[in-house]
C-alpha cells in the first residue's frame, strides 16, 4: 500500500499551520511519513494539546491537601474522602459528534468518560451531564425572530435534544450506571451547535490508584477490548474545527459507535485485572485512539513504547496503518502489565469472553514505535509530541457587543403587567421548566445508592461497600468501609457569561457551590468544561480568558480545586459562536445522613424564610440583567448580569450549612434562574411522590414589607397597601444610591435574579431562633411566609399574584413532554 | 437462607440484589456466574435486572440460552423459589418459566420513575407478607416492560390467581394514567401456575432501605425468606 507524498495541501487538510508543520519536522528531525503527520495532527489537536488553553488552565487553583492525584496528572483526577477512600470525576465534551449524529455522539460521551474513570481504577458509580440545545419552543417574543421560515430549525433542535438524550440514556442505562443530576438550557446561540458535557464519578481506596503509565522496560504492552475499525478516524482533530454546513453530512465517519454492553464487560474485566496486581499502567483508547494511548503512557513513564499493527484486532480489512493509529473505535484499552504475568490478563479476558492481543512492549528508547507489516511506519519521541506540543497566547480583546451590553438600561422595558401569567411563562419555558421528560429516560437509580434523585438542587449519592473495586483474593479488606455521601451539581448560565463573561466565570461556580450547600454538603472540588467559540477570534477569546479568571477566583473563594476537565473551542455554526459556556460539575461530601436537605416545602404551617437580600439595592438592573424573565417576556439577552459577592456568598453557604447541622432546616433551594418567584415555585411543586403522584403544597408570601414579623397572621395586614415605590428612579437606574422602596419595580422583586440568595423553610417555633443565628451568622435573612394554604400566594406593593398549584406544577413539569410530542 | 444471584454478562442490578439480601435482610447470597451449570446450595434464585448479552438482539432472548439457565429449569421444576426482576424477568418469560412477554413500552421510551402497585394476591410466596390492602412504592427502570400475552393466556393468569401487582394509582385504582408502560390489564408482576417462579418489572432491591426513600420493596423479599422458613416445619408435620 502506498502511502500519499506529504504536500502543504495534506499538511493544511490535517488542521496543522505552516509553523506546526515546521515545529514537526524539528521533533522528527526529518520529514514525517503520512501514518506520523496523522498522528501529530491529533496528538496537536486543541482537543489532545489544549495549545490554546494550557496558559489559561494553569490559572486555576489546583492545590488541596485532599488531592491525591491533580489536574493533568492523569486521565481524571481523585479527591480523598477520608476512610481510605477516594473519589475520582471529570468532565468531558462531546459536542461536535453531537451536531453531527446525536444518539451516537452523546452515547460515545458518556462511554468515554466512563472509561476515563475506571481507567483510574476507580469503579464509575454516577454520571452527570450538562446539555445545550437550540430553542425547542416558540416563544411569544422571541429573541431575533424571523418568523415563518423559524419552525424548521425548531424541528431540529427537539430533534437534537431528544436524540442526544436517547443517547446518553442508551449508553448508561446499559452500562448499569445511574445518570443522577444534569441541567438543560435552550438557547438560540446553540443551535446548530449543541453542547454535550458529560461526567463521571468513580470510587476506590487510596492503593488502588492506577496509573496511565508505560512503566518497566520489557513489560508487555496489551490491547483488549473489541476490534478496531474505521469508525472514528480522527474524532479529536474533527472535534478541533467549526461546524460547517457540510459537517454533518462529510463528518458522520468521524463519529464513533458506541456499545455500552461492551464497555461494560471491559470495565468489569479491567477492574478484576487491576486486583490481581498484574497491571503496571493502564490507559483508555480515547481521542486519538492507540495514538493518544501510547504516547501519553510512554511520555508519563519516560519510558518508550514498540507496537506491532499487525497484532491489533480488526475487523474492517487491509486497514491501514494510518487508520489503526487514528481510529476511534471505542472501549478500547491499553494495558501494560508486569512481565511474568501475562497470564492472568488471558484468564480473566476469556472469562469475560473479550479480545486482548499482546502488541508490543515497553522499551528504553524514549521513542513511540510503531511497525506494520515488518516496516516502520512512524518513530516519534514520545515526550515531545505528548508534553511539547504548541503553545499558543491568543490575542484578547474585549467585544465591541460589551458596550451596548453596560449602556443597557430598563427604561425600554414595562413592568410586568400580569406577574402570574409571567410566572406561568417562565414555569413553562423549557430552559427553567422541569427536566423530568429527560432525566426519567435515564436509570438514576441502579446500583442503589441515589439518596436524592434528580429534581432536587444537588443529587445526594451514599457510597457503601459495593462501590469499590474489588479487592484480591490474597488481600483482605482490614475494615469494614464507612458509608459516605457525596453531592453533585453541574451549572454554566451561558447567558450571564456572555453578557459580562467574569462575573458570570464566578457565577457558574458560586451556584454550583449553593447548589451543593442547599443540599448540606462542603464542596470538595471541581471538574471544568470549557465550551466556548473560535479562539482566534480576539473577542472570542477574551471571553474564554476573563471568563477561566471568574470561574478560577470563585473556585478559590469555594476551597474546591478543579481536578482537571475539558476544552471544547471551535463551538460555532455558520450563523455564529455559541454563549461562551463554562459548565462546572461540583462535588461534595455531606457528614451526616441526617443533614441531607433537599428543596421541596415540607409541612403545612413551617415558615418560609428567605436568605440573602430581598433585592440587590446596588445592582442598577436589580437582577434583571440577563435574567430569564428579560429573555422570555420581552425577548431580550442583554444588560448586565447580577453581580456575584464571592465573599458574602461564602457566608451564605457556611451560614446555610450551620442551620442545616443544627436540625432545624427543613428545606432550601437555591435562587436562580426566575428569582424568587420561580423558586417558592418550584419549592411548592417539585416534590415528586410516584408516577402521575406529585406532592403539591401552598405557601403565602408576603413581600410588601422588608421584614415579615413571624407571629401577626397575613390577614391583619391585608388591608393595607403601602405606597407603590418610586419607579421611576428605578426605570432610569440613574441614581446609584437607589434605596430599597426605589428597587421595587414589581418584576425586579418577582423576577430579578440577585446572586447569593436561598429560600429555606423551617417549622415555625424555629423560625425566630433560626433569624437570630443568621444575624449572628452575619448574614440576611428575612422570614417572608408561610407554607400551606390555598395556592401559592404571593403579596407585592403593587399586586397579589394567586396561582393554583395543580396548574403551576402541570405547566412546570409538562412543558418539556408538551413541546416534544 | 442461601440466595443464588445470577450473572450474566451485562447485568446490572446483580450486585444491589446481593446488597439487599445480605447487608439489608442478613441472608447469605453469592452470585452464580452465567457459565456455571450447576446452582451450588441454593434454597432459593434470584434473576437479577441489567441488560443480560446487552439484550441486542431481544431482551432476554439470549441469556436463556446460558449453561446456568438448564440449572434453573431443574431448580424450577422442582419446585424451588425463583424470582425474576426487570431483566430477569423478562428472561424467565423468555425461557418459559413464565407466561407471556414483554415488549417496548408503549411510550417508546426508557422509564425510571416510582410506581405504585397493588398485591392482586396473598397467596404466593412472594406476596404473603404483604399486607392486604398495602400499597407498595417500587421504581421502575425499563424500556421494555410493557407486558403482553394472548387473551387465552390472560384468562388463565386471571383464572389462577397469577397475576401478582398490578399499577395503580396513589388511590390504588388501576388506571391508564398509572400504568407506565401500556400493560395489558396493568400487569407489573405475576407467577407461574405452580407459584413457585414469579417475575416482576419493578425493582423491590431499590426500594428496601429507608435512606432511599422506602423499604416497601422489602415485602417482597420476606414473603420469600418466610415460605422459605416454612418449608422445613411444614414438612415436618
Amino acid at each position: 500500500m502506498s502511502e500519499p507524498a506529504i504536500t502543504p495541501e495534506l499538511v493544511q487538510k490535517h488542521n496543522l499551520t505552516p509553523e506546526e508543520y515546521e515545529k514537526l519536522k524539528a521533533t522528527l528531525g526529518r520529514e514525517p511519513s503520512y501514518t506520523e503527520l496523522g498522528i501529530f495532527s491529533v496528538m496537536w489537536s486543541e482537543h489532545c494539546s489544549y495549545k490554546n488553553t494550557r496558559p489559561l488552565l494553569k490559572t486555576f487553583p489546583t492545590k488541596s491537601p485532599r488531592i491525591l492525584v491533580g489536574a493533568g496528572e492523569e486521565n481524571a483526577g481523585i479527591i480523598d474522602i477520608g476512610d481510605g477512600l477516594a473519589i475520582a470525576f471529570k468532565i468531558e465534551s462531546h459536542n461536535h459528534p453531537s451536531a453531527v449524529e446525536p444518539f451516537q455522539g452523546a452515547a460515545t460521551g458518556v462511554g468515554g468518560i466512563i472509561r476515563d474513570i475506571f481507567t483510574m481504577g476507580a469503579r464509575p458509580i454516577c454520571s452527570v451531564n450538562s446539555l445545550r440545545f437550540g430553542p425547542i419552543t416558540e416563544d411569544a417574543k422571541r429573541a431575533n425572530s424571523t418568523g415563518a421560515n423559524e419552525l424548521s430549525p425548531i424541528a431540529n433542535n427537539r430533534r437534537l435534544f431528544g436524540g442526544v438524550v436517547a443517547g446518553i440514556a442508551h449508553y448508561g442505562n446499559c452500562f448499569g450506571i445511574p445518570t443522577v443530576a444534569g441541567e438543560v438550557y435552550f438557547d438560540k446561540s446553540y443551535e446548530g451547535n449543541p453542547l454535550v458535557n458529560a461526567f463521571c464519578l468513580g470510587v476506590l481506596r487510596h492503593e488502588q490508584i492506577a496509573r496511565g503509565q508505560a512503566c518497566g522496560i520489557g513489560n508487555p504492552v496489551f490491547y483488549v477490548g473489541p476490534a478496531t475499525g474505521r469508525d472514528g478516524l480522527a474524532g479529536a482533530a474533527f472535534a478541533s474545527q467549526d461546524l460547517t454546513e457540510e459537517s454533518a453530512e462529510k463528518q458522520r465517519g468521524a463519529v464513533q459507535v458506541g456499545d455500552p454492553f461492551m464497555e461494560k464487560l471491559v470495565c468489569e474485566a479491567c477492574l478484576e485485572l487491576l486486583a490481581t496486581g498484574a497491571v503496571a499502567g493502564i490507559q483508555d483508547m480515547g481521542a486519538a485512539g492507540l495514538t493518544c494511548s501510547t504516547c501519553e503512557t510512554a511520555a508519563r513513564a519516560g519510558t518508550g513504547i514498540e507496537i506491532e499493527l499487525d497484532k491489533v484486532p480488526q475487523r474492517a480489512p487491509d486497514m491501514s496503518s494510518y487508520e489503526i493509529m487514528l481510529s476511534e473505535s471505542q472501549e478500547r484499552m491499553l494495558i501494560i502489565v508486569h512481565k511474568g504475568r501475562e497470564e492472568e490478563v488471558k484468564r480473566i479476558f476469556d472469562k469475560w469472553d473479550l479480545p486482548w492481543s499482546e502488541i508490543g512492549v515497553v522499551t528504553d528508547t524514549g521513542h513511540m514505535v510503531v511497525k506494520h507489516h515488518g516496516k516502520i511506519v512512524a518513530d516519534i519521541p514520545a515526550r515531545k509530541i505528548a508534553d511539547e506540543s504548541p503553545v499558543y497566547q491568543r490575542e484578547a480583546k474585549e467585544p465591541a457587543y460589551l458596550k451596548e451590553v453596560r449602556a443597557f438600561n430598563l427604561s425600554g422595558v414595562p413592568d410586568t403587567q400580569d406577574p402570574m401569567a409571567d410566572l406561568k411563562a417562565l414555569l413553562g419555558w423549557p430552559t427553567i421548566a422541569s427536566k423530568n421528560w429527560v432525566y426519567r429516560q435515564y436509570d438514576h437509580m441502579v446500583r442503589d445508592n441515589t439518596v436524592v434523585c434528580p429534581g432536587s438542587d444537588a443529587a445526594v449519592l451514599r457510597i457503601k461497600e459495593d462501590c469499590l473495586p474489588a479487592v484480591s483474593a490474597t488481600q483482605h479488606a482490614t475494615h469494614t468501609t464507612p458509608e459516605k455521601l457525596i453531592a453533585l451539581s453541574v451549572d454554566g448560565n451561558g447567558a450571564y457569561v456572555y453578557l459580562d463573561p467574569y462575573e458570570g466565570g464566578k457565577i457558574v461556580v458560586a451556584e454550583a457551590a449553593r447548589n451543593l450547600a442547599c443540599s448540606g454538603a462542603a464542596p470538595l472540588g471541581v471538574t471544568d468544561n470549557l465550551n466556548y467559540a473560535n479562539p482566534h477570534n480576539p473577542e472570542l477569546f477574551w471571553q474564554l480568558k476573563e471568563s477561566v479568571r471568574g470561574l478560577a477566583d470563585a473556585c478559590r473563594a469555594f476551597n474546591a480545586p478543579v481536578t482537571g476537565g475539558n476544552c471544547s473551542l471551535y463551538n460555532q455554526h455558520p450563523a455564529g459562536p455559541i454563549d461562551p459556556t463554562p459548565t462546572v460539575a461540583m462535588v461534595g461530601m455531606i457528614d451526616k445522613p441526617e443533614h441531607i436537605t433537599t428543596q421541596w416545602f415540607k409541612d403545612e404551617g413551617d415558615a418560609i424564610i428567605l436568605l440573602g437580600e430581598v433585592v440587590d439595592a446596588s445592582d442598577p438592573l436589580f437582577g434583571l440583567g440577563g435574567s430569564a424573565y428579560l429573555q422570555r417576556i420581552h425577548g431580550l439577552k442583554n444588560g448586565t448580569p447580577p453581580r456575584c459577592d464571592l465573599e458574602k456568598e461564602k457566608e451564605l453557604h457556611l451560614a446555610l450549612r450551620a442551620l442545616i447541622y443544627s436540625g432545624v432546616v427543613k428545606s432550601a433551594h437555591d435562587c436562580s434562574e426566575g428569582g424568587l418567584a420561580v423558586t417558592l415555585a418550584e419549592s411548592c411543586i417539585s416534590q415528586q411522590i410516584a408516577r402521575e403522584t406529585p406532592r403539591l403544597i401552598g405557601a403565602q408570601i408576603d413581600l410588601t414589607e422588608e421584614a415579615v414579623p413571624p407571629s401577626p397572621p397575613l390577614e391583619e395586614r391585608a388591608g393595607e397597601r403601602r405606597p407603590v415605590p418610586n419607579l421611576d428612579a428605578a426605570v432610569h437606574g440613574d441614581s446609584p444610591t437607589a434605596d430599597r422602596a426605589a428597587a421595587l419595580r414589581l418584576d425586579a422583586l418577582l423576577f430579578g435574579e440577585a446572586q447569593g440568595r436561598v429560600i429555606i423553610s423551617v417549622a415555625a417555633v424555629d423560625a425566630v431562633k433560626v433569624l437570630a443565628q443568621a444575624k449572628i451568622l452575619g448574614i440576611s435573612a428575612t422570614r417572608i411566609g408561610t407554607v400551606g394554604g390555598e395556592g401559592l400566594q404571593i403579596k407585592t406593593p403593587g399586586a397579589t399574584l394567586s396561582g393554583d398549584v395543580t396548574e403551576l406544577h402541570d405547566l412546570w413539569w409538562n412543558s418539556i413532554a408538551r413541546a416534544m410530542r | 437462607m442461601n440466595f443464588a444471584v445470577l450473572q450474566f454478562p451485562g447485568s446490572n442490578c446483580d450486585q444491589d440484589v446481593v446488597h439487599v439480601l445480605r447487608n439489608v435482610l442478613g441472608h447469605s447470597a453469592r452470585l452464580l456466574w452465567h457459565k456455571d451449570s450447576s446452582l451450588g446450595e441454593a434454597d432459593a434464585v434470584i434473576v437479577p435486572g441489567g441488560f443480560s448479552y446487552g439484550d441486542y438482539l431481544r431482551t432476554g432472548a439470549i441469556a436463556r440460552f446460558s449453561p446456568v439457565m438448564d440449572a434453573v429449569q431443574r431448580f424450577a421444576a422442582d419446585g424451588g423459589l425463583v424470582l425474576g426482576i426487570c431483566n430477569g424477568f423478562q428472561i424467565l418469560c423468555e425461557a418459559g418459566l413464565l407466561p407471556g412477554a414483554l415488549i417496548r413500552n408503549r411510550s417508546l421510551q426508557f422509564r425510571c420513575e416510582h410506581t405504585f402497585l397493588k398485591t392482586a394476591t396473598a397467596d404466593s410466596s412472594f406476596t404473603s407478607r404483604i399486607p392486604p390492602d398495602k400499597l407498595l412504592r417500587v421504581p421502575i427502570a425499563h424500556g421494555e416492560g410493557c407486558y403482553f400475552a394472548d387473551e387465552e393466556t390472560l384468562a388463565r393468569l386471571k383464572a389462577n390467581h397469577q397475576i401478582l401487582w398490578r399499577y395503580v394509582t396513589a388511590q390504588g385504582e388501576p388506571t391508564e394514567a398509572a400504568n407506565p408502560n401500556g400493560s395489558l390489564d396493568n400487569i407489573a408482576g405475576i407467577c407461574n401456575e405452580q407459584r413457585n417462579v414469579a417475575g416482576l418489572m419493578p425493582h423491590p432491591e431499590r426500594a428496601s432501605e429507608l435512606i432511599l426513600g422506602c423499604a416497601d420493596g422489602r415485602l417482597v423479599f420476606e414473603s420469600m425468606i418466610h415460605a422459605l422458613v416454612g418449608k422445613p416445619v411444614a414438612l415436618a408435620t
